[in-house]
Parts: structure tokens; sequence; C-alpha cells
């Protein structure tokens, strides 16, 4: 660990390359989804549901190869310079805010892109036989490759804004897939709570981030020696005849960064690169000011982090904002696994790990994080013990371990937390879809009452589910137990952390510790306790009659439950491989002797320095031990009571202490009491305003409606009155002039005579008179 | 008792020609008019007399005269056989009927 | 130069009190027998001027002549038994006004226009004058009348004499 500290302090600005197909990567995907979206119903109309899964699986695989040439390029570089940029163009310029569209892949985000083609293309194949008959087929891959695509935004993109994109894209997504089958008004709703507590976080995450940028400007000045310090009031140092340059970083100045000869941008940004140069090179000074600010006398940078986890929590379902994810399990269980086990809920792990730099420099945030992630945990473990929906459990189940990887994050073991992201992805999925093979094997039964003895009809899925449930548990030589070993140590080992408005407190992290094995072991308990009720003993569920679902491949309606098609078992077998085999990046030093590989991996991407207490080693093989024995504890319990389903004392338990069972059974009301609060302010809100609406504006534009009447009015009687008068007058009076002068005309040469004798009468006097 | 001048004789004329224009445009039968116009003739013949006698000398004026008095009428004769001829067809001189001018 | 003013006054009045005859009487027959004692008048005043062959020609002429003629189209062309045949339908007022403002305009000129008046006695043997002049000094205005005259003959028996062709 030392050595890692040491390479931080030398960090310099990131070099990047340059690699011009990065956006292949996500364009695959989106245009897999436009293609279903657009044209699939009919292309399953003509040429069946295989055309459909071809695109869709087609697109996900050319992307994922893409990943994996982008992978060994990474693998080629050094170190120092592992870091591929795609910029497309310049989406838009608005005074200090400079949004640009470009991907950039550096280690951290290598690994997500990996992770989310690899599992993603499996699920998807994983839902050709699992959906195959439904008529929806089409719009099923389209929401897929369409999430695949926002999913990769969020981790590709290399500023906030594409993040950001990508955030709400999933956040969409998911809600397309919960609500897929959204004639029952149930999983409507369902669709509906997960886009509405997403959007609370939503809120956090765009506050913490308004926060950042403007907390980012100020005015700085170079020093002689070429650091650069920030300046309070830029005219009073002026005033005093200082002779510096002074750089005005709202307006983004370059800082001459003599100590590593290359320029490094200061001021707002939103680029994820430029914020990490600033604030991880410490010359610039920018860490120290940001450090130093304050807003209302909170730390600003502690706010900042916490409003950001409010994102995190939305997203990855931490306290209070968990009631979402329990819910969604009305989607099909492809989609949660897909999102709901391996990647959209790891989104908020994601952006605290991208922004570790920032977390690391505000230790009340990170107190916050890490207590929110052990309080989550052990919530979360407990009401999975009482569940009886195989789903249920699982999703339970992944709000627990996501609180775990906020341990990790949240103590400063970035790197831990990602590795059990990695392997949380790969032994979570394999539980859904071992469950879902189970579902479908039961005629879509999840009541785990209703199933067991499958062990014996549905080997291979037995198997791959008990490899997932000793990963979990957190056994030796299961990827589980390095990661969740590493980071429940880091957290025992960290001492400099601070709780919101209570400051520094030493021992918060010995006790997120034993929040985090009690956690451990009540994972244990339940994951067993769901092995032992869905593939042991006698099967309970009633034979079920041809009720009318075709299975594309097998023979379709037995009398009990058979192994489920290739293309279902095929992907759990991988992915059981997978869980094993990600054990490897995570052999720990005191083992191996040198740094885990994942660690070596994630080091460019992670350089946040944070102080972790020493202890021998013979501390650590002890804390080990205790983890172990934490699994092995839950296991007992569970084989004791669900082995075969034999015992009665989980009945007697239950009838002992029925009150408490059912609090913890009905998840300790929290969804009751936001409906109670929340929904209910909610309502009124928006009966206020449509009363508003109705009266207050409708009635306002009546009433111009109305004096737009009285105006048009008034205007035609002018018309016809004045303007109808005036005309009427004109030829009135042309006719009565012309009527008056036909009078001359009387065709008497007398009148003509007379006219003329006056007329030269008349010259004559004029002429007289003008004389 | 004045002196018999010019100036008595034209005043004459002027009131002979003054009756001559009341004639012919107030009169309405077309014989009237006609003798309307004989007085204005006259007038006009008494004017070059006397202006013969009393400005210009010699017989210059009473030779205008006698050709004026020919004309008169030669130009009477014509028009009382168009009145006549009006008469036979309309079966009456009144100016005031004859207003086919009018259209 | 007592009787000449005296003769020329009577004379003046006969010729004016015609013509109102003429211009004003409602019938036509006075209005004819007006214009007879305007002509007579005209001729004295002649006489009053020296000139005497104008005055003979005048009374032969237009009182032998178109005087004739105009009783004869009067006769013709008027039922006698109605007398009221000459209405002022142009207005009187009218007329009136025109004659005032003619009469007098004219007299106004003719008064305060400074005429040379000559000494010249007036010709003695003016019939004598006349002929000389008329076939020596103005023969072409005399052929010419001349040729008028027949034209007008022409021209009065062509209008005439369709008149008498149509009724029969």
């Amino acid at each position: 660990m030392e050595h890692a500290a040491h390479a931080a302090s030398h960090l310099g600005p990131l070099a990047t390359q340059a690699a011009s197909y990065l956006w292949l990567i996500p364009f695959f995907p989106l245009v897999g989804a436009v293609i279903n979206a657009t044209m699939g119903a009919r292309l399953q109309r003509r040429f069946g549901k295989n055309l459909v899964h071809v695109i869709g699986v087609g697109a996900m695989a050319l992307s994922f190869t893409t990943a994996c040439v982008a992978f060994l390029t990474l693998l080629g570089l050094d170190g120092e310079h592992r870091f591929l940029q795609d910029t497309l163009w310049n989406v838009f310029n608005a005074g200090k805010l400079s949004v640009d569209l470009g991907f950039a892949l550096d280690p951290l985000s290598m690994m997500m892109t990996l992770i989310i083609t690899f599992i993603g293309m499996l699920i998807h194949v994983f839902s050709i036989g699992y959906m195959a008959d439904e008529p929806s087929y089409w719009r099923f891959f389209a929401y897929l490759n369409l999430f695949v695509f926002s999913m990769l935004l969020l981790v590709m993109g290399d500023n906030f804004v594409l993040m950001f994109f990508g955030w709400e894209g999933v956040g969409l997504c998911s809600y397309l897939l919960i609500a897929f089958w959204y004639t029952d008004s149930q999983k409507a709703a369902a669709g509906m709570k997960a886009f509405i507590t997403n959007r609370f976080g939503d809120f956090g995450f765009i506050l913490g981030l308004f926060l950042l940028f403007w907390a980012l400007g100020g005015a700085w000045q170079t020093a002689p020696d070429g650091k650069l310090t920030y300046v309070e009031d830029a005219q009073a140092a002026n005033a005093h005849g200082e002779q510096r340059a002074l750089l005005d970083a709202d307006h983004r100045g370059k800082a001459w960064d003599h100590s590593e000869g290359s320029h490094v941008s200061v001021g707002p940004t939103l680029n994820f690169r430029e914020l990490r140069d600033q604030i991880v090179i410490t010359s610039t000074g920018v860490a120290a000011k940001l450090k130093s600010q304050k807003m209302f006398g909170f730390g600003l940078l502690a706010v900042v982090g916490i409003l950001f986890f409010v994102g995190a929590m939305g997203k990855s379902a931490q306290l209070p904002l968990h009631v979402w994810l329990p819910d969604a399990m009305a989607g099909p269980t492809p989609v949660s696994a897909l999102i709901h086990a391996a990647t959209m809920v790891t989104a908020g792990v994601y952006m605290v790990a991208r922004l570790n730099f920032v977390f690391a420099l505000a230790p009340a945030a990170m107190g916050w994080v890490a207590f929110i992630g052990a309080a989550t945990a052990l919530f979360a473990a407990s009401i999975g013990f009482f569940q009886y929906d195989i789903k249920k459990v699982l999703a339970y189940s992944t709000v627990s371990q996501l609180g775990f990887m906020f341990i990790g994050v949240g103590v400063g073991a970035y790197w831990a937390g990602a590795y059990h992201l990695l392997t949380h992805a790969f032994f979570k999925a394999t539980l859904f879809l071992g469950s879902g093979s189970v579902i479908l094997g039961c005629h879509h039964e999840q009541d785990m009452r209703k199933m067991g003895g499958l062990g014996k009809l549905m080997p291979v899925t037995k198997w791959t589910y008990l490899i997932a449930c000793w990963a979990i548990a957190g056994f030796p030589w299961a990827s589980g137990f390095y990661s969740k070993d590493e980071l429940l140590w880091k957290a025992f080992t960290q001492e400099g952390m601070a709780f919101p408005l209570l400051g520094f407190t030493p021992h918060l992290g010995q006790l997120i510790y034993l929040m985090g094995i009690i956690a451990a072991t009540g994972t244990s308990f339940y994951m067993f306790r769901s092995y032992y009720m869905t593939f042991t003993g006698e099967y309970r569920g009633h034979a079920h009659h041809d009720d009318g679902h075709g299975h594309d491949e097998g023979h379709g309606h037995g009398h009990t439950p058979h192994e489920s098609p290739l293309s279902i078992t095929f992907v759990l077998v991988a992915l059981a491989t997978g869980a094993v085999l990600a054990a490897v990046l995570g052999l720990p030093t005191a083992w191996t002797g040198s740094a885990p590989l994942l660690e070596h991996w994630l080091e460019p991407s992670l350089p946040a320095v944070v102080k972790f207490a020493e202890y021998s080693h013979s501390t650590e093989f002890l804390f080990q031990f205790i983890g172990v024995s934490a699994g092995v504890i839950g296991w007992v319990f569970a084989r004791a009571l669900y082995k075969d389903n034999q015992s009665k004392v989980p009945a007697q338990l239950l009838e002992r202490w029925k009150r408490a069972w059912t609090v913890v059974y009905n998840k300790y009301y929290v969804d009751e009491l936001y409906q109670a609060t929340v929904l209910r302010g909610a309502v009124a809100l928006a009966r206020l305003f449509s009363f508003i609406d109705k009266h207050l504006v409708d009635g306002l534009v009546n009433l111009v409606g109305a004096i737009t009447r009285v105006f048009a009015e008034l205007d035609g009687a002018i018309d016809r009155y004045l303007v109808d008068g005036l005309v009427n007058l004109v030829a009135n009076s042309t006719l009565s002039a012309g009527a008056i002068l036909r009078r001359i005309q009387t065709g008497r040469i007398q009148t003509y005579l007379y006219g003329a004798l006056v007329g030269a009468i008349a010259i004559v006097f004029l002429n007289f008179l003008l004389k | 008792m004045p002196h018999l001048t010019l100036n008595h004789f034209l005043v004459v004329s002027a009131l002979l020609f003054g009756f001559g224009i009341l004639a012919v445009v107030t009169r309405r039968n077309a014989v009237a008019v006609l003798m309307g116009i004989e007085l204005i003739l006259n007038a006009a013949n008494l004017n070059l007399v006397a202006f013969g006698r009393y400005v210009a000398g010699g017989i210059t004026g009473q030779v205008f005269t006698l050709f004026v008095i020919v004309l008169a009428a030669a130009e009477a004769a014509v028009g009382l056989a168009i009145i006549l001829t009006i008469y036979q067809m309309a079966r009456n001189i009144d100016t005031s009927r004859a207003t086919t001018l009018k259209e | 130069m007592q009787t000449q003013f005296v003769i020329f006054v009577f004379l003046a009045l006969a010729t004016l009190v015609g013509a109102a005859g003429v211009a004003l009487s409602r019938n036509i027959f006075w209005s004819a027998m007006g214009l007879l004692s305007s002509l007579v008048g005209v001729g004295g005043l002649y006489v009053l001027l020296s000139a005497d062959f104008v005055a003979i020609t005048q009374l032969l002429v237009y009182i032998g002549g178109v005087l004739v003629l105009i009783i004869f189209a009067v006769m013709l062309t008027s039922q006698i038994q109605d007398i009221n045949i000459s209405n002022r339908s142009m207005g009187l007022l009218g007329g009136y006004l025109v004659f005032f403002v003619v009469a007098t305009l004219l007299s106004f000129v003719a008064i305060w226009a400074p005429w040379k008046l000559t000494d010249v006695a007036p010709v003695a043997n003016t019939t004598v004058a006349i002929g000389d002049g008329l076939l020596g000094k103005w023969l072409l205005p005399f052929e010419i009348a001349s040729v008028l005259l027949v034209a007008t003959l022409v021209g009065a028996i062509v209008i005439a004499r369709k008149e008498v062709k149509s009724d029969s």
C-alpha cells in the first residue's frame, strides 16, 4: 500500500492517447435499439423472432469486441499513460462552460465497460430463451440495447454532462423495462416508483454538480516559484503593488506548473480529466482552496460530497431511497439481472470512485458515505431473512451488497469497492439468472415455499447457484471473499474519518467494521436459506398442466420442472466461471507478496491518497479468519434450519416472535411511511396547483377572451356606423350633387344662352375689377 | 332742353338691347324669341348709325346697317319657316318643351 | 333744338315701350304690336340721325316684310283663343337681373368711353352716296349678300315645301 501513496505524490497531468474508434462502443447498441424500436414489430412478423435477437445480440457482440480491442490497446500502454480519448465535437460553449461530446477510457471505466458489454451480452443471450414466448419480443431487445447504450455513455463519458445524460438514460430504461408488462397496473406502478425515487437522487446530484462548478471559480495568482495561489480579493492584491501575473480562473486560465513542466488548466470545468488534474496536482493550489472553502459554516466539499452521494443513494438504492429496488423485481428476470445487479445500480459506486479525489478531501463526506453504506447493508440483510419470493431475497441482497461497496469507497479503499463491484456483478447475475431458470422451470412460480427438490431436476442451475452462493458468502477461494475481506479490513484500519456535524470520529471505522461483519453473517444466512429452500428436499409445487405457455426449446409442458434450454444454461455456466475466475484479480498482498492485479490496474484512475493505520500481517490474517467464520456461522444456521425443509424450528421461531417478524417481513414499514408523508404531500400539492390552474389561470384566460370580445364588438360597431357611414355619405352626396347639377341640362337653348350671357357679363366685371 | 348727343342714342340702344335679351331668354313662345332677336339687331343698327353720324362720319355706318337689315330679313324668313315646320310636327311651339338636347 | 329733343323723347318712348311689350306681354299679338311700335320708333330715330334712306328701308323691309311674316307666323301657330301662351318659366327674376345688368353695363360703357366726336356734317344726299358705295367700294359684300338672299330663299322654300308635301 505504501508505494501507491508514493506514486500519487509525483503525479502530473494525465497524458491522453487518441483512439478514434471509442464512439463505436456505445454506437452499436444504439443502432440495435433504433432498428428494433422502429422496425422490430415488422421484422418479427415477417422473419420471426430470430432476426430480432440476432440484431440485439449482434450489436452487443460488436460492442464487446470493440471494447476488447480498446482493452488490449490500454494493456499495451504503460501505467502512467493509460488513457484513451476520443472527442467527437463541441456540443456547446456558454461563457465558462464548455461541453464536448467525448469518450474516455481509463482503467476504471475500461473495467466497467468490459463488465457492461460482457455480462450484457450474456444476458441478451439468456433473454432469447427466457422471453421466448413473449409477443413483444422486439420491444424487449430494443429496450435492453438502449439501456446498454445509456450505461456506456455513463461510464465512457469524459465529462459530467455526458455522464448525467447516461445517468438519466439508465433511469429511463430502468423504468421502461421494469414496467415492461405495463398492462398490469402493479408492475406499471413499480416502474414509476423506480423512476421517481431516482429523480430525488438526481436532484441531489445536480445540486452537488452546480456547487462544485461554482466552487472552482475565483481569482488566481502565479507566485514566482510557479505555484498558483488563490486570491480572495484580486483588487486588493493588485493595489499592494504586487507584480504578479493575475490569472482569472473564471476564464479558464492556464497555469504553468514548473515542477511538472506542463500546462494545467485551472478553473470551473465539467471535464473529469481537467478536474482531476486541477485537484490532484497540489501545486496548483486548487485542492487547498477547496478544502478551506466554507458555505454557511459547513465545509463546502463536505456538502458537495454529500449531495453527490444523494444521487448515488437514489441510483444505487441506499437508505432511505432503497424502496424502489425490491418493487423493481416486477420486471422480467433478465432485467433484474442486468440492471439491478450488475450495471445500473453500480453507477453510484462508479461515480464515487470516479470522484475519489474530491471525496478524499472531505472526511465528513467519506464518513457519511461509509456509514450509510454500512447501515443499508445491515438493514437490507435483516429484511432478506424472512422473504419468501426468491427474487425479493436477491433484491435485498443486492441492496445489502451495494452497501458493502459504499463502505469500500467511503473509507477510502476505492479499488476494493470497485473490486467488490466486479465480483458482485458476476455472482449476482449468476444468482438472478439462476432464479430465472428456476422460475421458468416452475412455470413462473416465484414463491420459494412452493419450490424444493429442484437440485435433482435442474442440476446445472443448482451447481451454478451454489457456486454463486459460495462466492457471496465470502468463503475462501471465491472472489467475494477477497473483495469483502479487503474492504472490511480497510474500514477497520481507517482512523481518519469524520462524521457530518460531529466532526472527527476516530472509531467510526471500527463501528462500520462491526456493522459490516454482522451484515456479512446475515448475507451468508439468507443466501443459503434460499438455496436450501429451493434446491433441496422434495418438490412442493403442484404439477402444472399445460396452461398455454409453450417453450421454444425443449418439450414444453411437463408436469414437473425440468432443466432450462441451452441458451440459459450456457450463460449460467459462463457467469459462474467468471465469478470464480474473478478471484484471481484480487489475491491480496499478504498471500502473493505483490499488489493485487486489479489494484495495480486501477491505480492511475484512483490517485486519492488516504491514510490507513498500519497493522501486522498476523492481525490481517486474524481478521480474514473472522470474516470466514462469519460466513460459516451463517451457513451453519441456514443448513440447520432449512436443509431439505425438514426442520420445524423456523415455524416455531416465527410463532414466538410473531410481532417482530411481522415488522421485518413488512420491510420495517418504510414504504407505508413514505406513502403517508411524501406521497400525500405531493398529491395535496398537485391538487392545489390544479385548483389554481382551473380557477386562476383559466379565469384569467377567459377574462382576456371576454375583453377581446368586447373590443371586437366595439370595432364592429365602429366599422358598421363610422366607416360604412362615411362611405355611404360620400356616395349619397355624390348622388345629390349629381341630381342638383343635372338640372342645368334643361335641353332648352334659352338656358344655355342665359348661361353664356351671364358668363360674358362676369368676365367683363372681372376685367373691370382687376383693373 | 339739353342738346342731343351721341349718348342719348347709345342709352336707348342699350335699353333696347336689354329688352331684346330679356325677350330671348325668358319667353316660351318661339316666335316671341324671334321678335326678341329682331330687337337686338335693331339695337345694333341704331348703334351703327349713331356712331356713323357722330364719330365716324361718311356713309359707312348706314351701308353697314343696310346689310344688317337685309340679313335680318333673310334670317327671319328661314327662322319662321323652321318654326312652322316644328309646329306642323309637334303641334306647339313652346320652347320649354323642346328639350331633346337634354338627352 | 328743342323740337328735336322732344321728338327724340317721343320716338325713344315709342321704341322702348314697344320693346317692353315684346318682352313682357302675355299676349303674343300684343307683342307683335309692340314690335311694330318699336320698329317704327327706330325708323324715326334714323331720320333724326340724318339717315333717311336707312329709315325708309327699315320701314319697307322690317315692317312691310319681317313684321308681316311674323304676324303670319303668329296667326298660323297660335291658338288665338288661348291668350296666355307665354309663361315665363325661366324665371323672370333672372331675366330682370340680366336686363338690368346688361343695360346698365352698356350704358355705363357708352357714357364713360371718351368718344372722339367728329365735326363733319352729315352727308347731304345719302341715297346717291349709298348707291355709289354699294356699287363701288362695297361691291363684294353686296354681291355676297345677294347670293346669301338666294340661298335663303331656296332654303325657306325647301323647308316650307316639305311641309306642304307631307300634308298632301
